[in-house]
């Protein structure tokens, strides 16, 4: 967990290159910053970007490090199932995991040397030490308008724990977002940030 | 107007830059440094010259020659590029500026795309040209006006040393003002300084040495080191760069009651550390990868007769390899002060134990896009050069043909014509097929190619040419007739230019043909020397940018038997049903149709309309 003197609010975006972590990430700090909260991120760049394992760090409220420590984070927000399991030491005892429950195989899955488990087995191991929140991001971005857009659907799940205010964050999605995708991406956060709340 | 802005880390030095009036701003890609120039470049108002240089090396010569004219200069580069211009630096060192230069290496400390990791302040220390070493993307922007002006004063490059961390770290940033005026350029020959033949440098060397001092005492003074001394404390911590916040972290979570040294610059703050030395009666201390400053205060309490008890990396619990957190600083704390330990143990970090978890995840390694045509070129060289011979390659996407077993050796950037040249000179009977990209090429390939082709080295140079430097974010080079701020220029031709170093065979054949590049490769694997065979197509990512659609292909289920030909391709965008024992083709399909060249049972066609 956060803790006092370090941290207000410490998260972390599990992903696969291409889904768009970076984005989500800078939607939070951007908010965060506008709020007058000192923020730290780090984020991954270079090779794991083609359709590696990516991960990235926001801490709200942090004036020292951007790596939030093992066991440190208040909320595990992965954009994909696996991916949750992946990073899961950072997530503190008490924590919660926002989960998208459409997987993205890896080659080496689709390929055969590898396989994907079944992804009720995931949640079900997530669930068994922390609380989960799990739901089809993609098929939700889908229905606003494009699946592109599930990583501002997870924003919108997470934004029910940030300590950033909604409106904030929505102008924000507003400003990062390609111009005439404005109006799918709002309603994609609005529909994320329901499922939470329903 | 808020001044504070959230910003990347290469993009606040980008803004430092802006911020201390740099004039002259050249380099080469590399992560995770590119962003750097990709910024300066890509803005709309610019009072700058930036370019993309063909190597590490040419861009330091533009940066250094633009400094002995007077000008505030900047050269960039990730910390294995200073290799290449390691030449330079060193005497650069004896010569020093007369304007500002100043020399950024972002180091990679546990390789996050780099062949090694190491230390950056060992050049510093070597070249004894000064560093200054960021603990936050803050400081990173705060340093750079700080660094021209020091620059300046002293009249010597200046080397700024961004990690991983700080320069694709993120952070709210408070902007400075703007320098608004801008010496000119005007270099005055002094041949006793800028001509460094021995009666010169013999000169210079001397001078070098004395400058250390004072250099040392204007830095020991700058606001990038800090002492604070606690009342009663018994134990100092010291730390530089990035690994001072984790240090703080550490200590602010277990309420450790330790006075801190912070450094940012080298040569070290000695008196600093001797005033530590003087009222601890152990020290702590935490820097990423070599022991730079431990060594100096080993060096200092021997000097100075300490008796203090001093623990980092030699030997030591601090680890001398990856990067540090705040998990194994707090680890480190908790047994070098026999504290309570952290419940999660730094160890837990390298080998968490995902059987924990009882459920095996799939490896998820980074490879090449769909479609992307260095598979497609890969494919074809196995085909005629047989799984037996030897694949030297190089350094950029293509390297991720790793799984397709074409990449046998990376060495440096630039290593891999080299490298196979050596191994046929050496009596290597198997055939030999390198691999390079085209900005690898210009880079420092170009040397390579033409010492193979005069030492008549039996080889095949393929240069994987996707017209662009696609590993590190897509920035322009020689062969692609644009500069870093998309202006136009000539566009080097590849082909003329080995034609003229000599190559015997050269050439050119777009990869989506399989036939016609299976072709290519018979004729170059049958040609005596050394023949260079460029594959020329596209990067996807690129493509698509520039308005390329291609209509994506399908698998006809009914036709598919389950051979795995299109399969053992490796394109992300083909999946195969272990069950139904078919191949599908996903959403990701970019149409490049080399799955569909492949299958021998027409199942794979282009999606009609
Ligand atoms: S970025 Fe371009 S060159 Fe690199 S793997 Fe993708 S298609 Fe290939
Ligand atoms: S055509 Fe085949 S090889 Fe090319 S991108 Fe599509 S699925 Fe991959």
């Amino acid at each position: 967990m956060s803790a006092e003197g370090i941290s207000k609010f410490d998260l972390v975006i599990a992903g696969v290159g291409g889904q768009g972590t970076i984005l989500a990430s800078d939607i939070i700090g951007k908010a965060a910053v506008k709020e007058n909260m000192s923020v730290r991120a780090a984020e991954t760049h270079g090779m794991a970007q083609r359709g590696g394992s990516v991960v990235n760090h926001v801490r709200l409220g942090c004036e020292l490090g951007s790596m939030i420590p093992m066991k440190g984070a208040d909320v595990l927000l992965s954009l994909e199932p696996s991916e949750a399991l992946r990073y899961l030491e950072f997530l503190s005892d008490d924590g919660t995991i926002i989960v998208n429950t459409d997987p993205i195989l890896p080659v080496t899955v689709t390929s055969g040397q590898c396989s994907y488990p079944d992804v009720d087995a995931i949640i079900a191991k997530l669930e068994e030490t922390h609380e989960v929140k799990a739901f089809n991001a993609t098929e939700l971005a889908r229905e606003a308008g494009h699946p592109q857009s599930m990583n501002v659907v997870m924003v919108g799940a997470v934004s029910n724990y940030l300590p950033v205010s909604v409106e904030t964050l929505v102008e924000c999605v507003k400003e990062l977002v390609p111009q005439k995708t404005i109006d799918i991406n709002v309603k994609a956060f609005e529909m994320g940030r329901s499922v939470i709340q329903g | 107007m808020s001044t504070r802005e959230y910003m990347l880390g290469n993009v606040a030095i980008a803004r430092g830059i802006v911020e201390g009036g740099g004039q002259v701003i050249s380099g080469y890609p590399g992560t995770p440094s590119s962003e750097i120039i990709g910024t300066l470049a890509g803005m709309k108002e610019r009072d700058f010259y930036v370019e993309w240089s063909v190597n590490e090396k040419v861009a330091f010569e533009v940066a250094a020659g633009a400094a002995m004219t007077g000008v505030r200069s900047v050269v960039t580069m990730k910390h294995v590029g200073l290799n290449v211009a390691a030449d330079p630096l060193l005497t650069l060192a004896y010569t020093g500026v007369k304007g500002s230069m100043i020399i950024i290496v972002a180091d990679d400390p546990s390789c996050h795309s780099s062949q090694n990791e190491q230390d950056t302040r060992r050049y510093s220390q070597f070249s004894l040209i000064p560093c200054l070493d960021p603990s936050t993307p803050q400081e990173a922007k705060d340093m750079i006006p700080f660094a021209f002006e020091f620059s300046n004063k002293v009249q010597m490059p200046v080397i700024f040393r961004p990690t991983t961390r700080i320069s694709h770290g993120k952070s709210d940033i408070e902007l400075g003002p703007v320098e608004e005026t801008r010496p000119s350029a005007e270099f005055v020959k002094e041949l006793e300084r800028w001509v460094m033949v021995p009666k010169n440098a013999r000169i210079q060397h001397p001078r070098l040495l004395e400058s250390q001092k004072i250099m040392q005492e204007e830095l020991e003074n700058s606001p990038w080191n800090s002492l604070e001394l606690t009342d009663g404390a018994k134990v100092g911590v010291i730390a530089s760069g990035i690994a001072s916040v984790y240090a703080k972290e550490a200590i602010v979570k277990q309420g450790t009651n330790a006075s801190f040294l912070k450094i940012g610059t080298y040569p070290v703050p000695e008196s600093k550390i001797r005033t530590l030395l003087e009222n601890t009666e152990k020290i702590i201390i935490f820097e990423e990868m070599e022991p730079i400053v431990e060594e100096q205060v080993r060096i200092i309490a021997q000097q100075t007769g300490s008796t203090v008890d001093i623990v980092g990396k030699i030997p030591g619990p601090v680890p001398r390899i990856y990067e540090l957190n705040t998990d194994i600083c707090a680890d480190v704390l908790a047994e070098v002060l026999e504290l309570e330990r952290p419940d999660v143990p730094a160890e837990v970090a390298e080998d968490f134990d995902y059987d924990r978890c009882r459920i095996d995840l799939p490896m998820r390694p980074p490879v090449m896009c769909p479609g992307c045509s260095h598979r497609a070129s890969f494919h074809v060289m196995k085909k005629v050069y047989g799984k037996d011979a030897i694949f030297p390659s190089d350094i950029g996407c293509y390297t991720l043909g790793i799984q397709s077993g074409t990449v046998d050796t990376t060495l440096c950037m630039g290593g891999s014509i080299t490298v196979a040249s050596g191994m046929y000179q050496a009596g290597e009977k198997k055939p030999i097929c390198c691999s390079i990209g085209d900005s690898t090429f210009f880079h420092t390939g170009m040397n390579g190619l033409l010492n193979a082709i005069y030492n008549k080295a039996d080889i095949t140079v393929t240069i994987v040419d996707n017209r662009i430097t696609a590993m590190t974010g897509h920035q322009p080079n020689p062969g692609m007739g644009k500069l870093a701020t998309g202006e136009s220029t000539i566009e080097v031709s590849l082909e003329e230019l080995c034609k003229s170093m000599g190559a015997g065979f050269v050439e050119t054949v777009d990869p989506y043909d399989l036939e016609k590049t299976e072709e290519v490769f018979k004729r170059a694997k049958e040609h005596k020397g050394t023949s260079v065979v460029i594959t020329r197509q596209y990067c996807v990512i690129d493509a698509k940018r520039s308005g390329i659609r291609r209509k994506p292909f399908v698998i006809d289920a009914e036709k598919c038997v389950g051979c795995r030909l299109c399969v053992n391709l490796g394109c992300p965008a083909i999946e195969f049903n272990t069950t139904t024992k078919k191949a599908s083709i996903n959403a990701m399909c970019t149409g490049c149709g080399v799955c569909a060249a492949l299958c021998k049972f027409d199942a794979i066609t282009e999606v009609k309309k």
